[in-house]
């Protein structure tokens, strides 16, 4: 059997160098009629979902990889107007690119929004003033994985499990405090959406006995590495983008959606306001949210989540379709939430309390 | 030619030759070093970046046990994995240089350094997948009955120890060995003809006559380490944050940048201590 962490490497490496693949396509731009910038995440540096578009279109993608919005954000302030024609942003951080008036206005009839499930339409998130900014390109859930054949998997069904000693030192917890955070007040019993100060000493309370309960707090590859090689049993805030990928390999993953719900991630995608090239960037975004597009994007090497357009089931196949619970959408839609929208002052709470967490 | 144009002459010259590199330091460490500095005293509120000069970061820093921490725990596993490097590399230094024939010295120290091929994320991930429950190590000694539990060994201190070592380890052999080999043998001839043992002369000689390489290496282990975030991140579990750790998470999802920059002055000070320390006790600029 392949070694399923060895997979992870790969990924990885592949990811890397589907990276500097797209970086070394650059150089032969000049062979292309256009260039487009796109500010990516790094699922969209993998040339499956590129290369098709590029030689559709004559064009040549220059893919830049980010983590994290402040990051981001940091980019765009040093950039020049122009220099991104497409970004992918956190879908409930739109509102801070657009506060800084450099995000471009969407025809709402360039989109399929016919297409796609109704609660990723994130009306809210991705338009202001009635304006559209940006659109839901894909989403997946921060909830918990587990290995099924060292846990009980009914245990997996309450929230309440990663604080309670009964995995004491068996547990990784994802290292990212706005999803985490969104779960503890899950857990709670409360709606991520109503999460205020007021919340935070409890909140505090339970990531100090959730992080008792844990063994590590870890990245994305470092939490896949130790739930593949048995390091942990349990991943909180992890979900189908940490299992799926492995599927094949270690069918022994599996993921649920508690009673109390989890936490529901959606990254969206839209056009810069300042682009050289407005009609190429508007696209690409359109062919982000084609049903092949979405397909590609739902698979892609860095890491997997569902498309947000429902047509897309028609390029997965069944085992894709597994991995990522096509069928299950609805119900787990219903019982999800979207991250926490904190406030700056909130923000700052959340992270502070998520760092006093971590040196306990 | 009088005496004084000639002086002037020369001068200039000097200048000539020094002048790219301080023009270099100038714009990539001087400027952006004082930037640096100002931003550290302006602040982070709400969304925006308030540029009015305070003291507040550094009161923050100095008032939350958290941040503190952070750099107790940066210094107390830089300084853990500086004495270790240095007890591991010399010896290795000194058999390269001593015992290894003068043929053969070349291919290892192309095997010590061959670690330095290697990706550093992937070294670390490596270095998990060794350590971990599953691991290699873990299942050989299972395998073999000495243990019936796995060990803990991976996501903690000793691990992000053992993954720094490894890196550094190779490092401070360079150094070493390139003092090593360049001491003389007349000296541990003369200290043998006066009496000194093995021990001996190693101790009140060779050693002391190669200090100048344990420290360089010593000091570059310690920057390199107090620095780097990606092994405690992968290794350590984020069981416990380094300082570097703490500067990522203000600029990660808030661009806190005035923060992050008053992090690393405070970072930065850490390092010009442990080289004025070098330097004054150890005389490092007169090696």
């Amino acid at each position: 059997m392949t070694n399923p962490a060895k997979g992870a490497f790969a990924r990885r490496l592949l990811a890397s160098a589907a990276t500097l693949a797209v970086a070394t396509m650059t150089s032969s731009a000049a062979f292309a009629a256009d260039e487009l910038n796109a500010l990516v995440w790094c699922d969209h540096t993998d040339p499956a979902l590129i290369e098709p578009f590029e030689k559709a279109n004559n064009v040549k993608v220059n893919v830049k990889e980010y983590e994290g919005t402040g990051a981001g954000i940091s980019i765009l302030e040093q950039s020049q107007p122009g220099d991104w024609d497409v970004m992918v942003i956190d879908a409930v951080d739109v509102h801070r690119i657009v506060d800084m008036g450099m995000m471009g206005e969407i025809p709402a009839d360039a989109l399929p929004k016919a297409d796609m499930f109704p609660e990723l339409l994130m009306e809210a998130n991705n338009s202001k003033d009635g304006k559209i900014y940006a659109v839901t390109e894909k989403f997946g859930y921060n909830t918990i994985s587990y290995d099924k054949t060292k846990v009980d998997p009914k245990d997996m069904e309450d929230l309440s499990i990663i604080w309670s000693d009964k995995y004491k030192g068996r547990i990784a917890l994802y290292d990212y405090y706005l999803p985490m955070i969104g779960l503890v007040q899950l857990g709670l019993d409360k709606k991520t959406a109503d999460l205020s100060d007021a919340d935070m000493p409890a909140i505090e309370e339970k990531l100090k006995a959730m992080k008792a309960a844990s063994k590590q707090v870890s990245d994305v590859v470092s939490s896949q590495t130790a739930l593949a090689t048995g390091e942990v049993d349990i991943l909180v805030g992890g979900g189908e983008w940490i299992t799926a990928s492995l599927s094949g390999e270690k069918p022994n993953l599996d993921w649920t959606v508690p009673k109390q719900g989890a936490v529901r991630w959606a990254q969206s995608i839209g056009v810069m306001k300042d682009s050289k090239n407005p009609a190429l960037a508007l696209k690409f975004v359109q062919y982000i949210l084609s049903p092949e597009g979405q397909a590609r994007l739902a698979t892609s090497s860095c890491y997997w989540g569902m498309p947000t357009n429902a047509k897309a089931g028609e390029h997965l196949n069944d085992a894709q379709k597994t991995a990522l619970r096509w069928n299950d959408q609805a119900g787990y839609l219903k019982n999800t939430q979207l991250y926490p929208v904190p406030s700056a002052e909130l923000d700052k709470k959340m992270q502070d309390a998520w760092t006093n967490m971590m040196q306990q | 030619m009088t005496t004084a144009t000639l002086e002037q002459t020369e001068r200039r010259k000097a200048w000539g030759f020094v002048a790219p590199a301080l023009a270099w330091t100038v714009l990539f460490f001087v400027v952006p070093f004082i930037f640096m500095t100002a931003m550290s005293l302006w602040s982070r509120q709400g969304r925006e970046i308030v540029r009015v000069w305070n003291l507040d970061n550094y009161v923050r820093f100095f008032s939350e046990s958290a941040l503190l921490k952070g750099l107790t725990n940066s210094l107390e596993i830089t300084l853990m994995v500086t004495v270790l490097s240095v007890l591991l590399a010399y010896p290795l230094a000194w058999i390269i240089a001593e015992r290894v024939p003068k043929k053969w010295q070349r291919m290892a120290l192309i095997l010590a350094i061959l670690p330095f091929w290697t990706s550093y994320v992937v070294r670390s991930y490596s270095w998990l997948l060794v350590l971990s429950k599953g691991g290699v190590i873990n299942n050989a000694l299972m395998g073999i009955g000495l243990i019936s539990e796995p060990l803990e060994i991976a996501s903690n201190r000793i691990a992000t120890v053992i993954g720094f070592v490894h890196f550094f380890v190779m490092l401070l052999t360079l150094t070493i060995y390139s003092n090593l080999i360049q001491l003389s043998p007349n000296y541990r001839r003369a200290a043998a003809d006066l009496g000194a043992n093995a021990f001996q002369t190693f101790w009140h000689v060779v050693l002391p006559l190669t200090l100048p390489g344990i420290m360089t290496g010593a000091f570059l282990t310690f920057v390199l380490c107090i620095g780097d975030y990606i092994t405690p991140q992968i290794l350590g579990g984020n069981n416990e944050l380094v300082l570097p750790q703490i500067i990522m998470l203000q600029i990660g999802r808030r661009a806190d940048f005035p923060m992050a920059a008053a992090l690393s002055i405070i970072l930065m000070l850490a390092v010009t201590l442990a080289y004025i320390a070098c330097a004054r006790w150890l005389k490092i600029e007169r090696a």
